[in-house]
């Protein structure tokens, strides 16, 4: 037990010392000071300056989800704590382990209308996992504790923490003692799924004739790819991923039919369609998903591993629910194939990898697009993200935005290891590629992260470039450059007749190369097809430099497949006038 | 169908904004909620009722369940129990209709005002609502449910 005298503001950092945080994000302010005073007095945890709050979230957002340690943020109270909302938000929708602690007036102002005071607990409540405000200095330790623990434990989330400013007073010194272990009587996230659960789940899955492994962020989070991987293997079903699963099992295996849902592959989508049985695991059936959940995969009986009770059942009826981590019902799950001899139709088996071989030949996504050249004189935003896998080998860590390119960066980049895709998928927020990557290049600062990003997104958060700058990191933004609001204009192309209310900027946009080297980055501009490889390779063998690489892409380009609302997930868009339905 | 469900959460500051929050977010429709302190001063106990079928009872709970400040929930409906829900009426005491209801009480009168408390189940209340509307009931006043299961099942933790 580690005692000694400490205010509130060093019994703060020194708890996230013991928590074994190491580098947080943050940005000042006077609610905080106390505790940036206190930050400037210790060499534990280094301290990176953000240009805005909402980076510096998603900056111990990406942090969290790179390493699968939990992100720490720290931000002052009003303008600060509300700046922080977007990014607990998007941690929140994507379950992943965040810290924000916000800097509060002090006590005896709250409720006052003081200035910058609002309330953090309050306008974030119905964003975090939990949320603490701090009402005694002493109590300081044991809510880090807590904190760290429910942000980290079950299904991850973000949790906040509100220090009025008066008890991270520095001549307000306690005893500081670090809890060892916590125990809450209200909050036990289950462990191990119930057996006799998983012995029924195994009876499925021997009688299974059209399975699928639909697996999900919650298999990454808990690092349950290698289990995921075994058992796919030991039983030869074919493997999806949602949008925030991908990497759990590796993109390239000739197991994998890639993405599913709204912009997933036809081969996915139709199997998912058609199954007998559904494998689930840490996959939560949202709208992205299933399209009309009356009408999913309605021949498919569903076994459904997940963390979160109230996940399973909450939009498809799961006819075997498992509730635990996943990668212990896994694991058990495995043991359990293996120890009865399963009398699986592997006929039936064959003939249903047949049938995806069949639809992925017919309707799969073309590969092999860079081969092509340019199309009608322009660069397909395709053949970018073809190039830009090529050139990284296949084993950057790739950030996106949100828009056309982060589903072609889903798409066209196979990622082979888990915590490599990184992207806001549950909230969708544009401006998360920049900042998330740094904290990801933060963790790795000898890998190569990429962030994939659109004109519009990269501007939402475009101020981390001098962030970047100050601390030397070497990310390189791929700016899949449309002159639109890609994704926008693509629903007012399929669903509004064309009519491009506010999605073009009309010659607005700013000389991205100029830009970057005003930030003090390089910045490379392709326009034509013939220069897009030897870019790229610039681009990525740069290593100790920032690299802005703004390619112009077919403005014309829409993703595809696509989901047509309201329907089966058979019904699908395969091109501007390819649909098959 | 009426359910009414009850829970044990941590006596805590935010505690019960989390939970009355967490009605609105999800879009569950609330009619009654009643909370108290009990006689564990750590705890306080929150009965609500609502309308909805198995799905959403059981989302509910599960929902409320991963409230880290609730401690225990239960869907009271999932077996037999006893519901009660308290109702004050006023009445003008030229208008004081003669009430056929057991269970109730003269709790205050003057010569002008006559006050009745009345004790049911919210059915029964609701039923007595409707006959006494003639009468023109001045103000009417309802605690919201409150339950217990009628078996040895108590919603407690052991310390
Ligand atoms: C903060 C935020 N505002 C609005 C949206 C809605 N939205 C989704 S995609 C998109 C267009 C993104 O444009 P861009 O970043 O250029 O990507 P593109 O689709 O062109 O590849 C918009 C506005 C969003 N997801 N996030
Ligand atoms: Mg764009």
């Amino acid at each position: 037990m580690d005692k000694s005298n400490k205010s509130g503001a060093e019994a703060l950092l020194h708890s996230l010392h013991l928590e074994g945080v190491e580098l947080m994000f943050g940005y000042p302010g006077g609610a905080a000071l106390h505790i940036y005073d206190a930050i400037f007095n210790q060499d534990h945890v280094d301290h990176i300056l953000v240009r805005h709050e909402q980076g510096a979230v998603h900056a111990a957002d990406g942090y969290a989800r790179a390493t699968g340690k939990p992100g720490v943020a720290l931000v002052t109270s009003g303008p600060g704590a509300t700046n922080a909302i977007t990014g607990l938000a998007t941690a929140y929708m994507d379950s992943t382990p965040v810290v924000v602690i916000s800097g509060q007036v002090k006590s005896n102002l709250i409720g006052t209308d003081s200035f910058q005071e609002t309330d953090m607990i309050g306008v974030s409540r119905p964003i975090v996992k939990h949320s603490f405000l701090v009402q005694r200095a002493e109590d300081i330790p044991e809510i880090v504790k807590k904190a760290f623990h429910i942000a980290t434990t079950g299904r991850p989330g973000p949790v906040v923490i509100d220090v009025p400013k008066d008890l991270t007073d520095p001549d307000h010194k306690f005893e500081f003692t670090y809890p060892s272990e916590i125990k809450m009587r209200s909050y036990n996230p289950p462990k191990s799924g119930d057996l006799s659960k998983i012995k029924e789940a195994v009876d499925l899955i021997e009688h299974a004739k059209r399975p699928v492994i639909y697996s999900g962020g919650g298999v990454i989070q808990d690092d349950a790819s290698d289990e995921l991987t075994e058992l796919a293997r030991l039983l030869n079903f074919p493997v999806t991923n949602t949008l925030m699963g991908l990497g759990a099992f590796p993109g390239s295996d000739p197991q994998f039919m890639g993405m599913l849902g709204m912009h997933g592959t036809y081969q996915a989508n139709m199997a998912m369609h058609n199954a007998d049985l559904i494998v689930a695991v840490g996959a939560r059936f949202d709208d992205r998903i299933t399209n009309d959940p009356n009408k999913f995969s309605l021949g498919a009986k569903k076994i459904h591993i997940d963390v979160d009770a109230a996940s399973v059942s909450k939009i498809i009826h799961a006819d075997v629910p498992i509730v635990g981590s996943a990668k212990e019902c896994l694991s058990v799950l495995i043991q359990e194939i293996k120890t009865r001899d399963l009398a699986i139709d592997q006929d039936q088996l064959s003939s249903w990898n047949q049938q995806i071989s069949e639809w992925r030949e017919a309707h799969g996504l073309n590969h092999s697009l860079l081969e092509l050249g340019p199309q009608n004189g322009k660069i397909l935003p395709q053949q970018v993200v073809q190039s830009l896998y090529k050139e990284t080998e296949g084993k950057a860590f790739i950030t996106s935005d949100v828009g056309q390119h982060q589903m072609f960066a889903a798409q066209y980049y196979h990622f082979d290891k888990p915590r490599q895709w990184i992207n806001s998928g549950g909230l969708g927020t544009m401006g998360f590629g920049l900042p998330s990557a740094m904290g990801v290049q933060l963790a790795f600062p000898d890998e190569t992260v990429a962030c994939v990003t659109g004109e519009g997104s990269i501007q939402m958060c475009i101020q981390e470039l001098s962030t970047c700058l100050q601390y030397g990191l070497p990310i390189k933004i791929i700016n899949l450059n449309n002159a639109a609001l890609g994704m926008v204009r693509q629903w007012q192309d399929m669903q509004y007749g064309g009519r491009h209310s506010s999605s073009t900027y009309e010659n607005s946009l700013p000389d991205f190369v100029a830009l970057a080297e005003s930030y003090g980055h390089i910045g490379i501009k392709v326009s034509s097809f013939d220069d897009l490889e030897s870019a790229m390779r610039e681009c990525i063998s740069l290593k100790d430099r920032l690299v802005f690489l703004d390619v112009d892409v077919d403005p014309n380009e829409h993703v595809y497949p696509m989901l047509e609302a309201g329907n089966s997930m058979d019904y699908m868009w395969l091109g501007k006038d390819k649909k098959t339905w | 169908m009426k359910r009414v469900i009850a829970l044990l959460m941590e006596n805590q500051p935010g505690a019960l904004s989390r939970v009355v929050g967490l009605f609105s977010q999800r879009g569950y429709n609330i009619e009654t909620l009643v909370v108290a302190p009990t006689t564990d001063p750590t705890l306080s106990r929150l009965t609500m009722s609502t309308q909805g079928d198995e799905k959403v009872v059981e989302q509910i709970t599960k929902q409320l369940d991963k409230l880290i400040d609730v401690v225990m929930v239960s869907d009271l409906g999932s077996s037999d129990f006893i519901e009660r829900e308290l109702m004050l009426i006023k009445f003008k005491k030229d208008s004081f209709p003669r009430i056929s209801f057991e269970d109730s009480d003269v709790v205050s009168e003057n010569n002008e005002i006559i006050n009745v408390q009345v004790v049911g189940t919210s059915t029964e209340l609701d039923a007595l609502v409707k006959e006494i509307e003639d009468s023109n009931p001045i103000e009417i006043v309802r605690s919201g449910s409150l339950g217990i299961s009628k078996d040895a099942n108590t919603l407690s933790i052991e310390n």
